[in-house]
């Protein structure tokens, strides 16, 4: 950049990997050691059992753990335990399903607060140590939540109308002048059976893969700066280690948009599911 | 380092493993099954007993209170009969002291008036009995003193008893 080969941008050297290779996943039990007769086969535990799906066994555990805990034994005057419950609890009851769904919301709840928990917990794990990996940042468990999402709101709309009646509904909607259906229906059937559950997955992964991404861009990033030396790359420069300083303290911010941006998505993805219920339920209007 | 499985066109959007999918929905349905089943109806019967026990409180304080309101008319109502039943009982007894005023008033007129004519009769009895006494002694005197006025001795009993009757008689009639 500058003159005498100054550079900002050290690209030689073996700056340490961080990009999308870094979200593969790691068998917890690597199968060469152990299994040496296999060979080049990989053993089902190098797929089933790895650091991300061990993750998501935790949180689940430690959804469930939560929940139970907090409704053990409860009172009609709530202790500190029941009263945390209870406040999450009424906040996924009163402020989505009963405010979005309407007065049948009580059947549908137990399915808003496992999924509101459960990738909320999920999500945290992006900034909680000995995890520091969103686990819906792997896409997989992203699309089988918004999976379970679609079969719930087309299933309650088929049981409650019938298929015929439903598909037409959620196809052609009341008050559309005929002529202009040949355009609407297939818009409509586009957006209500194929982009819904698309951008439900999508966009939960996306946040928290962009996240982590740029997590580790300013964390590994910016430690690789701040200690990189002489040795490492022959046109080096001290500003390569201010800007690893900076970039550390940086981090500090990006991790707190980290939580917010967990939080949120969690949120986002119940309160679409239940809008997504409520309009298979709503009567043709 | 094991190669992405999904190592495509679609990068990233396809899973890794299938097994993410897999144990995914499995998981979030085993969260589902423990709310539907444990957390969800454990709430909502804390929310039902706590208001029942709400509802359940106002009705008692209710009740109470249309208690407490009995008892004070209850208690009022008791009042008046007790200050009703004193004015009775003044009223009876202010009758009665007239009446055994009256009674003893009575009875000392009728003892007065008893012992005035047993007054009366014994003053009459007296009389007789000095009127009868003096008869006697004063037809002896008037006798006696006839005589000596007469200087004749009026031993006619016949008709020195006529002349004393006779003076007596105008004796009477003259007093």
């Amino acid at each position: 950049m500058g003159p005498g080969g100054f550079s900002l941008i050290p690209l030689e050297g073996g700056p340490p990997e961080f990009g999308v290779s870094a979200f593969e996943s790691r068998p917890l039990f690597p199968s060469q050691i152990w299994l040496e007769s296999s060979g080049q086969q990989a053993a089902w535990t190098d797929v089933w059992v790895t650091n991300h799906i061990a993750q998501a066994v935790i949180g689940a555990a430690l959804v469930i753990g939560f929940w139970l805990l907090v409704s053990r034994r409860p009172k009609i005057v709530p202790g500190k335990r029941q009263f945390v419950g209870e406040y999450l609890y009424e906040m996924i009851r009163n402020g989505v399903a009963r405010s979005i769904i309407g007065p049948q919301y009580r059947r549908y709840l137990p399915y808003l607060l496992a999924l509101f928990s459960f990738i909320l917990v999920n999500n945290l794990f992006g900034q909680f140590f000995l995890f520091m990996f969103p686990t819906f940042s792997k896409i997989g468990f992203a699309w089988g939540l918004a999976a379970a999402s679609w079969i719930l709101y087309n299933g309650v709309g088929v049981k409650r109308y019938g298929l015929i009646k439903y598909f037409s509904k959620m196809t052609m909607p009341h008050g559309v002048p005929k002529p202009l259906l040949i355009l609407v229906a297939p818009l409509e059937f586009i957006s209500n059976f194929l982009v819904r559950p698309l951008t439900l997955g999508l966009r939960l992964f996306a946040n928290l893969f962009a996240g982590h991404l740029v997590i580790m861009v300013f964390v590994v990033g910016g430690s690789w700066l701040l200690w990189s030396t002489k040795a490492s790359s022959p046109d080096y420069s001290p500003i390569w280690n201010l800007a690893g300083g900076l970039s550390l303290l940086m981090s500090l911010a990006v991790f707190a948009i980290e939580l917010l941006v967990g939080c949120l998505q969690a949120y986002i993805f119940t309160v679409l599911t239940a809008q997504y219920v409520s309009s298979s339920l709503a009567e043709e209007h | 380092m094991y190669p992405l499985e999904s190592a495509g066109p679609l990068g990233p959007l396809l899973p890794e493993h299938l097994s993410e999918l897999v144990v995914g929905l499995i998981l979030f349905a085993l969260i589902w099954l423990i709310m539907a089943k444990k957390v969800v109806p454990g709430f909502e019967r804390t929310y039902q007993q706590r208001d029942d026990a709400i509802r359940g409180g106002i009705e008692r304080a209710e009740r109470a209170q249309t208690e407490a309101e009995a008892a004070l008319a209850q208690y009022n109502a008791q009042l008046a009969g007790a200050e009703q039943e004193a004015s009775q009982i003044r009223d009876q007894a202010r009758a009665a002291s007239a009446q055994v005023q009256a009674e003893a008033r009575l009875k000392a007129e009728a003892e007065a008036d008893r012992v005035l004519a047993g007054a009366r009769t014994q003053l009459e009895a007296d009389r007789a009995h000095a009127m009868s006494e003096l008869r006697g002694q004063i037809g002896g005197l008037a006798t006696d003193l006839a005589g000596k006025i007469l200087g004749e001795v009026l031993t006619e009993d016949e008709r020195a008893r006529r002349t004393v009757d006779r003076f007596i008689a105008d004796l009477e009639t003259t007093s």
